[in-house]
């Protein structure tokens, strides 16, 4: 074998330890992500069986009242049921409002407005969606209530913080989610089936509604449960315009309290670590991190498997 | 078929739809448009809902509005301290999340192996980006503010923030590298670029666009966010400004969470006013997002 | 149909004309100089891309300072092969390279062997032009820099890189300009500036003119007759009459399906003298190619 001129030379010449020092702390980077989790799921863990040393877990599960004990004796009850009955309240209520204006939403967008409409239209609704949450819990208590609720329903039957107020604004802060994600859904399914029915005499409505939406289903119904997530985990609005009164009802005007709710007003007043009233934050915080959790992973399952329907 | 089914007059619109399907028709978009115009009209009304209750206040005198501290008086409340305090929380916010969401991003996209570990790395950002605030609020409280004894400060407060805008940072920023065509890649190798290289000189650069405008939308979603900052305890009442990392630091929202609580309708109209002033802070932000993407994303 | 043959014939003999009117207008060379020195020897080559077998038995050496093309149908491994010679395969994931690719008397895929620095004297223009988005200077400079070069002038280096490829004159007044506003040709022939840049000692061109118009096609068949002074270049090309106008030696590829799964695997049919392979093709299927029956 001729001895290679070094300029032909193709082994290997620089270390490059430089480069993979980089691509090391690159990669601590994406696992801070994990960490991140692993933390969130530690501070939860820990003071959450904190609390259950103290407190039963199967009262917390089942006890229908919230009252966190004050002063020296910290004697407190602590039914987590009120606390969720608020959140579905706000939950399915704002699904109530959000869904259906949503929906309607993405389907004008997606299949009736013209390009003029949707280019004025879309950054509205992510103008709404941007809208920081104390400021629609202030519009929630400023206006909802005095201004729509009050005078429809009967000042003596709306109580001044009620649930359907709140429900109302966190519908308003979903309507962009469901209507953006549905919207994508809607826009994703193939022209080709939109002209087949065209081709057949049916008139846009029928398109839609027999076509379009069916196709986009699942779409749709991951942003219905990706909406609700956020409801469930919204705090400021339902804090500003629900109340604090964790109570069992189904009555959406009187005044009620949610998880978040509940964590808010807490920390609002001075607590000390290690006590009962400081543990039940993170059990709560627990509650609503699980709910959460399962909602997300529903609805990530859901949109995986309508991806696969048009690759 | 006779031939009047095919006569021109039949295909004339509406012709062969009956009366009924008409105005099922016409009813349906007449809903839809009703339904969508109610998001805009709940919009309008809530901007107007916010001006009319603070316009007043903030103009009659909007130099004191800014550079006061709070007061028990709500004519000579300002927001001084919450103003400076959301600033200072969005700048640390950003150097805490900028850099390690840029560079988990950059790994996954260029540099991971496809492998289950980079799938529940990826998996576990998307659940990270649906935890509710007020859980990152609590994560902040439990460690930051605890457990590392920081305390309600501006160290801690930002880095809660910080932690949360994490995913939104690093989906954008995947969304921006991943746009990059593979070409300019390839073109860099053949050259005999190693992959840091081609990501640093080339992909980097072409990605940075998009990145930026993600990055300054994640901080004005932070920005205007009160509950995890109410969990570690950032403080309303406070007449200084901070000096250090680890001074106590208040912030806008949670001025604007407090006043709004208080039954005086003088504070109802400050936390208006406080509110245009937030408002105008996220429009200006996303202002100058949008013009970046405009203006500096590449068309390949 | 007596009507049908006489056209076919009438098509291949106008076929064949156009061949052997590109064969006339390469310029004249230097017979003696032909047995030149051995750049690439491949020996029993085989590509796999997972468990698909793209390419399997070639063995062809690649002279110094010639143009080498490899022609044939779409999907017979052409463009597989020429990635193999400057380690791009390796960026696809599920590549796999048997057999002996020398360089130099070296083996490409040995151990000890830094992909970069095969890439660094291996060049590539592909088929579509891909400018980095900046500058057209900053084009140029980029592959210079990376690389560790110090030239005692960039600009220099930049000008002539660009004078050698022929785009100087349209683009000195505007250096500063996005590379992406130039003219598909244009961009092409910046590319080949900046693949020129590093001083490589072979350039690959994968169907470097398919996304180009005529003119600009021709251009670069110039500047292809003018680089081969200085650089051994190997073009893959779905244009027969532009391997026999420019190339010194033509390989000719084509598919075959395996039993059973159906999947086509590329081999070498014919290697050889270029005036020989369009003149006189050993191989049936070379000549039905080259004759225009299929493909």
């Amino acid at each position: 074998m001729a001895t290679t001129p070094p300029e032909l030379s193709i082994a290997r010449r620089r270390a490059r330890t430089g480069e993979r020092l980089i691509v090391n702390a690159l990669f601590v980077c994406a696992v801070l992500s994990v960490a991140v989790t692993v933390g969130i799921i530690a501070v939860l863990l820990v003071d959450t069986v904190e609390f259950f040393r103290e407190s039963s877990l199967l009262e917390f599960l089942t006890g229908t009242v919230w009252a966190p004990g004050r002063g020296a004796g910290e004697g407190g009850l602590y039914g987590v049921l009120p606390l969720v009955n608020g959140t579905l309240l706000i939950g399915l209520g704002s699904l109530v409002v959000g869904l259906p204006l949503g929906l309607l939403t993405a389907i004008y967008l997606s299949e009736y407005a013209s390009s003029r409409v949707r280019n004025v239209l879309k950054p509205t609704l992510e103008i709404l969606a941007g809208i920081p949450t104390v400021v629609i819990g202030f519009f929630a208590l400023q206006f909802i209530t005095p201004t729509l609720l009050r005078p429809i329903f009967g000042a003596d039957r709306v109580f001044i913080f009620n649930a359907a107020a709140g429900s109302i604004a966190v519908g308003l802060m979903i309507l962009p989610i469901i209507a953006s994600i549905s919207e994508d859904a809607m826009r994703a399914v193939p022209a080709s089936l939109r002209e087949a029915a065209f081709g057949l005499g049916s008139t846009r409505r029928q398109v839609s509604l027999r076509v379009v939406v069916p196709a986009a289903l699942s779409g749709i119904a991951a942003s219905v449960i990706l909406g609700l997530s956020r409801a469930v985990g919204e705090t400021m609005a339902v804090t500003i315009a629900a109340g604090n009164s964790p109570k069992m009802t189904l009555n959406f005007f009187e005044s009620i309290q949610t998880l978040t709710a509940s964590i808010a007003q807490t920390v609002g007043g001075e607590v000390a670590s290690g006590t009962p009233r400081y543990n039940a934050l993170f059990a709560v915080g627990m509650t609503l991190f699980l709910m959460t959790l399962v909602m997300n992973l529903i609805s990530a399952r859901i949109v995986r498997r309508y991806r696969q329907v048009y690759s | 078929m006779t031939a009047e089914a095919f006569a021109p007059s039949t295909l004339r619109r509406g012709a062969s739809r009956t009366a009924a399907k008409i105005t099922l028709d016409v009813a349906f978009s007449v809903v839809l448009f009703v339904g969508t115009i109610v998001g805009v009209i709940a919009l309008a009304t809530l901007i107007w809902t916010i001006v009319d209750n603070g316009w007043a206040r903030l103009a009659a005198d909007p130099i004191a509005f800014l550079s006061n501290y709070v007061s028990r008086l709500p004519a000579r409340s300002g927001i001084k301290a919450a103003l400076v305090g959301s600033t200072y929380l969005m700048v640390l916010t950003a150097l805490f999340c900028f850099p390690v969401g840029v560079g988990a991003a950059i790994y996954l996209e260029e540099f991971a192996p496809r492998n289950r570990v980079t799938n529940f790395v990826e998996a576990n950002i998307a659940n990270l980006a649906g935890v509710p605030s007020v859980v990152y609020g609590l994560l902040g409280l439990g460690i930051f503010a605890r457990f590392f004894r920081m305390g309600p400060s501006l160290l801690a407060g930002a880095l809660t923030l910080a932690v949360m805008s994490l995913p939104v940072i690093i989906v954008a920023a995947r969304e921006a590298i991943r746009a990059v065509p593979e070409s300019i890649r390839l073109g860099a190798y053949a050259l005999g670029a190693t992959k840091w290289q081609a990501v640093r000189r080339q992909v980097l650069p072409a990605a940075l666009p998009g990145t930026l405008t993600g990055t300054i939308l994640a901080l004005s979603r932070a920005i205007g966010e009160t509950a995890p900052l109410l969990v570690i305890g950032l403080p309303v009442v406070i007449f200084s400004l901070p000096n250090d990392l680890r001074d106590p630091v208040s912030a806008l929202p949670l001025l604007i969470f407090n006043w709004t609580s208080r039954p005086q309708a003088a504070f109802a109209e400050a936390a208006a006013a406080a509110s245009i002033v937030l408002l105008a802070l996220l429009l200006a932000m996303n202002a100058v997002a949008i013009f970046l993407r405009n203006r500096y994303t590449i068309r390949w | 149909m007596p009507d049908g043959r006489t056209h076919v014939k009438e098509d291949e003999q106008r076929h064949e004309t156009r061949i052997a009117d590109a064969l006339k207008a390469r310029p004249v060379e230097d017979r003696a100089a032909a047995a030149a020195e051995t750049v690439f020897r491949l020996d029993d080559v085989h590509v796999h891309y997972g468990r698909f077998l793209a390419l399997r038995g070639v063995s062809l050496d690649v002279g110094k300072n010639e143009i080498t093309a490899f022609i044939g149908p779409s999907g017979c491994g052409k463009s597989t092969l020429i990635r193999c010679l400057n380690r791009m395969n390796d960026l696809i994931p599920g590549a796999r390279v048997e057999g002996k690719v020398e360089y130099h008397d070296q083996d490409l895929y040995g151990d000890g062997v830094d992909p970069v620095e095969v890439r660094r004297r291996i060049g590539m223009v592909f088929q579509k032009p891909n400018p980095f988005p900046k500058s057209i200077y900053e084009n140029v400079a980029f592959g210079p820099r990376v690389i560790g070069m110090k030239p005692s002038s960039m600009d220099d280096l930049v000008e002539q890189s660009l004078r050698d490829a022929a785009v100087w004159d349209e683009v000195k007044d505007k250096l500063k300009q996005n590379a992406l506003a130039l003219s598909g040709g244009q961009q092409q022939r910046l590319c080949i500036a900046r693949a020129i840049a590093v001083s490589p000692d072979v350039i690959l061109m994968d169907e470097p003119c398919s996304a180009l118009d005529p003119v600009s096609t021709a251009r670069i068949e110039d500047l292809m007759d003018e680089l081969k002074r200085d650089y051994t270049i190997v073009i893959v090309t779905h244009n027969m009459q532009q391997a026999a106008r420019v190339s010194d030696r033509t390989a000719f590829f084509t598919a075959e399906a395996a039993e059973g799964t159906g999947d086509r695997t590329g081999l070498l049919v014919e290697y050889d003298r270029t005036d020989a392979i369009f003149t006189h093709p050993s191989d049936k299927r070379t000549e039905d190619y080259i004759t225009g029956r299929f493909g």
